[in-house]
């Protein structure tokens, strides 16, 4: 799987289980957690997610508000285990 | 123990177990992410309560002093707790600010509450302390202010001088209420010991459990089932922070593993978190069935999240017995009722168009067109009395709908300081305002007062929602509506806000809707799940020009299921 894909399958995932709007026009370097737009119960989901969609297991110390603020933090937090 | 039969032996909370037998078995065992647990002993733990009650003595707290701890979640604040029961004084849990709040709202509230309250001092954390000192009228410390390093304290002697009596207040349980206004709710000492010698007797608790909470210290259910009790009782305690569980759900399920705990008590949506977002390999290999029971409480019981959970952690050997339910409320100081431990709580299969129609709760089969299921919160515990009321006050018969009443040995004694506020009637009754029905002598609840939204265990009201909303730039004040919907993955009701606005450029727009999650987020501490920008002229007024909720949730639900919105 390739960067934008994954990247692709992360904004769609946001968009329609996170924030529940498909319309909204998402930045790759917009703050989601601090800005309010999902909150701490959504980390556990981009954990969950991870796993079953990219075989990546990101372990709960990595799974933070600061580690994975950005769509763009998360893709990397992903390619980095991707095998 | 406190059971009903030894409930004359106990005075006050100072005759906890844990205080009257410091020995080497562990009180609290404290877990963290990514940290070693942390277990406290009763001797500890002992020592720590008598050198914060010294240190609070130090700074001249004394008995009947009002003392706000909005501190994070850790062993200091529970130090500071019971160091204030210790000294007579009366302790309140409260919420901390977080990254998340926002700093002038929150202060600005705690100014108001110490005001009201006429509060002794807050304890709060380092960081927070200074600018929190400069907005309210009492001295508000951190913990370098108040609490000195173990070493540099001289006298710890000189304690004990008074021991409160049974009647007086022992400590606040703030409840959530319209516009900011938090409630005192006021608990003797000795409705805390009629309420927890009740409830054993309910739980079947005995020396062999341990209790395993990850809930908040300043909500009735974490700070009396998950925190006062297992003190009291002299029964370990498995404590983990909120925040960290919310994140990182499987830190409770390994804790339930380690250390074999027997009784976890869960909001309804907590059994959808974890069904939904643990792990299968943070689950796998993890034994649950050392728990006696698991009780649902705080917000409306539904079937599905239970059998969600089943499923998921069959593999791990929870079953149906399990799963009990229980009612509980601030100012009955917890449970009311509790279904039986070891039992499925029982379910009822009622047709949901005669409860609309007729408010009555008629019974029928499960395959029976508009049948719908409705858990049981089991009966009454000992010394509590339960009622259904019609509009007229009228008491009603088993089956019909109508307000729950409650009348007991353990409620509280008056809200903080207000005076104004008269919880009973005439007659001792605690009005609840919420709606349900009586059958085979067990209490179901149906509803809650009108517009109440409860998320994820916390209590919301709209008109408080859609005040911030007004706020914002781009909204005018009256033309947007906040409502809960209820959403059966999440287990729990959802916040929906619609919004008319005039501007149609879609960065402007986008700026609206940031500002709507994020101002939310920050003055109420609870997340929007849906946002709708629309048009002028889309919501649905009442005759008086007031936003009525409930239509407009209707056409929400229409438009959006339509993709129109």
């Amino acid at each position: 799987m390739t960067e934008t894909e994954v990247r692709e399958k992360l904004r769609q995932f946001i968009l329609t289980d996170l924030i529940k709007d498909l319309k909204y026009a998402l930045t790759d370097d917009e703050g989601i957690v601090s800005g309010g737009l999902i909150d701490s119960f959504s980390l556990a989901e981009i954990g969950v997610f991870a796993e079953q969609e990219f075989n990546v297991y990101i372990p709960d110390p990595d799974l933070t508000k600061a580690k994975m603020n950005t769509l763009n933090l998360m893709v990397a937090r992903v390619m980095r285990d991707l095998k | 123990m406190l059971t009903l039969e030894t409930r004359p032996q106990w005075r006050t909370l100072l005759d906890s177990a844990t205080l009257l037998v410091p020995d080497e078995r562990p009180a609290i065992i404290y877990l963290e992410t990514d940290k070693a647990p942390v277990t406290v002993t009763r001797s500890q733990f002992m020592g720590e309560v008598i050198r914060c009650a010294a240190a609070l003595q130090t700074v001249g707290i004394g008995a009947r002093d009002l003392v706000i701890i909005a501190h994070i979640q850790n062993l200091e604040s529970i130090y500071g707790f019971w160091g204030a029961l210790w000294l007579g004084a009366v302790p309140s849990m409260f919420p901390t600010l977080t990254e998340k709040l926002d700093p002038d709202h929150y202060m600005q509230s705690m100014a108001e509450l110490t005001r009201r309250s006429e509060a002794k001092a807050v304890l709060t954390t380092d960081t927070f302390a200074p600018e929190l000192a400069k907005r309210c009228a009492c001295p508000v410390y951190g913990t370098s202010d108040w609490l000195p390093d173990r070493d540099e304290q001289s006298e710890t002697t000189n304690m004990m001088l008074r021991r409160p009596k049974p009647g007086e207040i022992a400590f606040l349980q703030h409840s959530s209420g319209t516009t900011g206004l938090q409630k005192g709710v006021a608990l003797s000492h000795q409705a805390v010991l009629n309420q927890l010698a009740s409830y054993a007797g309910a739980l079947e608790l005995s020396e062999k459990d341990v209790i395993v909470s990850w809930l908040p210290l300043y909500h009735d259910m974490g700070l009396i089932a998950g925190f006062i009790q297992p003190i009291l009782q002299g029964i370990p305690l498995v404590l983990m922070s909120p925040f960290d569980w919310v994140q990182h759900p499987a830190l409770l399920l390994r804790a339930i593993h380690e250390y074999r705990a027997t009784l976890c008590w869960l909001p309804n949506f907590a059994y959808n978190h974890l069904a939904r977002r643990v792990r299968v390999r943070d689950s796998e290999g993890l034994d649950l069935s050392s728990v006696r029971a698991f009780i649902n409480c705080s917000e409306p019981v539904r079937q599905g999240s239970h059998q969600l959970f089943l499923e998921r952690f069959a593999a791990n050997s929870v079953t149906a017995n399990q799963l009990a339910v229980s009612y509980a409320m601030a100012e009955n100081t917890f449970a009311v009722t509790q279904s039986l431990v070891g039992e499925i709580a029982n379910t009822d299969m009622i047709d949901l168009e005669a409860l609309q129609r007729d408010l009555r709760a008629a019974s029928v089969a499960a395959d029976a067109p508009h049948a719908a299921p409705q858990v049981s919160c089991g009966k009454p515990i000992a010394n509590t009395m339960v009622k259904i009321i019609g509009d007229q006050g009228e008491v009603l018969p088993e089956r019909s709908v109508g307000e729950v009443l409650v009348k007991s040995d353990c409620m509280l004694t008056g809200y903080y300081h207000r005076p104004d506020l008269q919880p009973f009637d005439a007659e001792g009754w605690y009005k609840t305002g919420d709606r349900g029905y009586i059958a085979d002598g067990e209490i179901y609840i149906v509803g809650r007062s009108k517009d109440l939204i409860i998320t994820a265990g916390k209590n919301v009201y709209p008109q408080d929602i859609e005040a911030i909303v007004y706020e914002v730039e781009g909204i005018h004040p009256g033309r947007a509506v906040v409502f809960g919907v209820p959403d059966e993955r999440e287990g729990t009701e959802l916040i929906a806000i619609v919004a008319e606005v005039d501007v149609t450029d879609e960065a402007d727009r986008k700026v609206i809707y940031q500002a709507l999650r994020q101002q939310v987020v920050r003055a109420a501490e609870v997340s929007v799940s849906f946002v709708s920008l629309v048009e002028r002229g889309w919501l649905i007024k009442t005759s008086s020009g007031k936003t009525a909720r409930t239509t407009n949730r209707e056409k929400w639900l229409v438009e959006r299921a339509e993709g129109r919105l």
